[in-house]
């Protein structure tokens, strides 16, 4: 137990500091209640889905730019298919656009593995083609999403049996997000494909070694992070029900969440929960210093030294747990 | 010379590779049978990593082919090594730091019974499979490396310079393993520059020189002199003499070096030695007892707790590397990776610290610095044929490099740590050869050797460190390897005290 706690240490502190944040924020504003958790869990999904594939990317020992353009790309291409539609088909376009995802981020590692270029010249390209690609399918915000698809990331949790006042602060969006992220990084995590993450990510040669393939893994993870990218594309369309083309600033803080959430950007160390979790923290953040009517410009010296000082001091703790 | 290729579980013949303009291999060729352990030699540059790589998938071929088993599919990568039944050890251990030694064992698809069997075997009975790799000591990693190759029973093991940075322990429990492997009808490459252990459970030894097999013998007594003779090729041989020449160690005024109780971390507790102008002092001891502590104290890597260094009489105390390298004292680290830049040039790693002093911000003095990084690598005859990028040189050559850069300099006192780790005999007499040198020119150097059969042959006098003190002092003469092994061990007790003072 003691064992299981030292090793989470860190997801267990982030998840302390968004529990005293969260009072912070009643303390501040003590109407924030329901309606707040749920604009809350609604802006901070497309955030949190970029920053677990990010997240596992960056285990797997690699970083993907274009992250937040392929999100553009599925969020429009959602929109575009969607506009009008409804019932099975959007369920269709659904599964069309994660497919999209997967293989945009194929191809991004692909293109790593074959043609040995840096992965951070890679993905710096292939954000502007990405880019690129979704201002060619839609050039202004547009097109639609089918209603349910709406319905499924607003308000509280109703559960068939259960009073409503039961289960209703719980935001459906951060049901959806536990359901997404639960739904593939929890089989990977559990087969050999994760492991072969984490040791390609720690060392590449040991594990070409060990007899990983290595290539193969390093594509898996990027289209894994594409995958996310495409359910990231697809919250943003759902809370704004359009699709926009443009990518939103979810990239680098994609990277900020990860690195807060206990993922050296090394490769090989970290999980998905802490960069999760680090997410809200930075969400909760910025909303306590809008609310204390902190001048924006000053909020983001604040949310930039607060992650320096996190990091530093999970540094010291690691170091110090070492010594001992 | 060989046998009928139908015996021979892992055949490769005529395997030829060349980087570039650089022809690594030209014909290696390697035979080993069932339930044989074939020594792989081959001196510095000889190609013998070439053909390993070659052998275990990482590389492949331009020519030639590797047969496991009969089959004459080639060997495309480790994984397919791998599953056709040749399971390597590398130098360089290949476990993945961020994970444990379950997880690890998952990735390989390794059966943990066998495992477990195989670490206590080899004599890490308590070992724990939650432990986190990147925590565990360069020793036990070797020791789990080796027992995640044989629990999964592979129909050939290799094994390149398994013993190295071994403690002597450990050592003797992997040779009986390793004998017993063979002796169950496994096929074993071995490889190392040992000729104890070659000749203590080989059958066979193959001999490479400039990429070519040139001999495939049979082991017996005295074959030890025929096998060197192959490596270095004609002429050579002559040459290779015991490197020490008149030790003119002066019963001396001031030892270039002093150092009184030296204590810091919990391994290092209480050294004191003097080294003297024109001496090369060996260091013995086991794995951990306080040796690694001693140099990085003396290189400025780290602080000590207590007692006192002197150079030339002045106390000092090493803030910074730099604050040693001001004062003559310049380290060769056990680890050639941590002195090099691997990415930059030959002539560029000499130059480092010519360009690195303190006050030299302004231009580089061009026309100097190349003389003297020219002089640097003709006395240690670099081989420069791949000078651009430090990693593309083989071993030895890398360890040539990080000895060069202090020769540029100028040496004053050389602190060298372990220098010939997992190098070939030829380098080594060299560096041996070059050590005598410098300290017939006046230069001090600590010489700290995991071989104890190098220190006669490099040195002048040995301290033994054991359990963080000198336990003893040898001079060259009496250092034939029982006699610093059972002082190693602590076990002398007749002579007292630090008495690394020459009275």
């Amino acid at each position: 137990m003691t064992r299981l706690l030292a090793n989470n240490g860190w997801t267990v502190g982030l998840a302390v500091l968004l529990a005293m944040l969260l009072i912070a924020t009643k303390v501040i504003q003590p109407g924030f209640g329901v309606s707040g958790l749920d604009s809350l869990g609604r802006s901070a999904l497309p955030f949190a889905l970029a920053t677990v594939g990010m997240a596992v990317v960056v285990i797997a020992g690699g970083i993907d730019l274009s992250i937040a353009a392929m999100m553009a790309v599925a969020s429009v291409t959602a929109a575009v298919l969607m506009d009008g539609v409804t019932g099975g088909t959007s369920g269709l376009v659904v599964i069309a656009v994660l497919g999209l995802g997967l293989a945009m981020g194929a191809l991004n590692g692909a293109l790593i593995v074959v043609t040995r270029v840096p992965d951070i010249v890679v993905t710096l390209a292939m954000l502007f083609v990405w880019q690129g690609v979704a201002l060619l399918i839609l050039n202004a915000p547009g097109g639609g999403i089918a209603p349910w698809l709406r319905g499924l990331i607003v308000g509280g949790v109703t559960l068939p049996g259960v009073p409503a006042e039961w289960t209703a602060w719980l935001p459906r969006a951060v049901v959806v997000l536990a359901v997404c992220v639960a739904a593939v990084w929890l089989p990977i995590r559990q087969s050999k494909l994760g492991l072969r993450f984490y040791a390609v990510g720690s060392d590449a040669l040991a594990a070409f070694r060990s007899g990983v393939p290595v290539g193969q893994t390093r594509i898996a993870a990027y289209a894994v992070c594409g995958l996310f990218a495409a359910m990231g594309g697809l919250a943003v369309t759902m809370s704004t029900g359009i699709g926009e083309p443009i990518p939103g600033p979810y990239l680098l803080a994609s990277v900020a969440a990860v690195v807060l959430g206990g993922v050296t950007l090394g490769g090989g160390r970290g999980g998905v929960l802490g960069p999760v979790l680090a997410v809200f923290v930075l969400r909760v953040v910025r909303l306590d210093l809008t609310l204390l009517s902190v001048d924006p410009n000053v909020a983001a010296i604040v949310e930039g030294l607060i992650m320096v000082v996190v990091v530093m001091f999970g540094g010291v703790l690691a170091m110090r747990g070492r010594r001992a | 010379m060989t046998e009928a290729p139908s015996l021979a579980v892992l055949d490769a013949r005529g395997v030829a590779k060349r980087f570039g303009a650089v022809v690594a291999l030209r014909d290696a060729s390697l035979q080993v049978n069932r339930g044989q352990i074939v020594a792989l030699m081959g001196a510095n540059g000889a190609g013998k990593s070439t053909f390993v790589k070659i052998l275990t998938g990482a590389l492949r071929p331009d020519s030639g082919h590797v047969r496991i088993k009969g089959h004459d599919s080639l060997v495309t990568s480790p994984a397919t090594a791998r599953r056709s039944g040749l399971v390597p050890v590398y130098q360089e251990p290949s476990l993945i730091p961020d994970l444990d030694v379950a997880a690890n064992l998952r990735l390989t698809s390794t059966p943990v019974d066998p495992f477990r069997h195989w670490v206590r075997e080899l004599g890490l009975p308590d070992l724990r499979l939650d432990a986190m790799i990147g925590r565990l000591p360069l020793a036990s990693l070797r020791i789990l490396d080796l027992a995640r190759a044989l629990a999964v029973s592979p129909d050939v093991l290799m094994l390149d310079e398994m013993t190295a940075a071994l403690p002597t322990d450990l050592v003797d429990r992997v040779l009986s393993v390793v004998r017993a492997q063979a002796d169950a009808g496994r096929a074993v490459i071995y490889i190392s520059h040992r000729f104890t252990e070659i000749a203590a459970i080989c059958d066979r030894a193959t001999v490479l020189r400039d990429g070519m097999t040139v001999g495939d013998l049979a082991i017996e007594p005295g074959i030890e002199e025929r096998i060197v003779n192959l490596m270095l090729g004609e002429g050579m041989a002559a040459a290779a003499t015991s490197a020490r020449g008149g030790a003119a160690r002066a019963a001396e005024q001031t030892p270039r070096l002093r150092v009184r109780g030296l204590r810091t971390g919990t391994r290092l507790t209480d050294v004191t030695l003097d080294l003297a102008r024109g001496e090369v002092l060996g260091v013995v001891a086991l794995e951990g007892q306080g040796q690694d502590e001693l140099f990085d104290v003396l290189a400025g890597n780290r602080r000590a707790t207590g007692g006192t260094v002197e150079v030339d009489g002045r106390a000092v105390t090493f803030r910074h590397p730099a604050d040693a390298i001001a004062a003559g004292l310049t380290l060769v680290p056990g680890d050639r990776a941590h002195a090099l830049l691997m990415a930059r040039s030959v002539r560029e790693n000499i130059a480092l610290p010519l360009v690195a002093r303190l006050g030299t911000w302004g231009a580089i003095p061009m026309r100097d610095e190349a003389e003297r990084v020219t002089a640097a690598i003709a006395r240690l005859q670099i081989d420069t044929r791949a000078q651009g990028e430090v990693r593309r040189l083989s071993g030895g050559n890398q360890q040539k490099v990080t000895i060069a850069r202090w020769i540029a300099r100028g040496v004053e006192t050389l602190l060298l740590f372990d220098p010939t780790r997992g190098i070939d005999i030829r380098t080594k007499r060299q560096i041996y050869a070059l050590v005598r040198d410098l300290a017939d020119q006046g230069a001090a150097v600590l010489f700290y050797t995991s071989e104890l059969a190098e220190v006669r042959q490099a040195c002048d006098r040995a301290v033994v460190i054991f359990n963080g003190r000198v336990v003893d002092v040898i001079e060259a003469a009496d250092c034939d390897e029982p006699t610093l092994l059972r002082a190693a061990y602590g076990l002398t007790g007749t002579r007292t005290g630090p008495a690394a003072v020459p009275a």
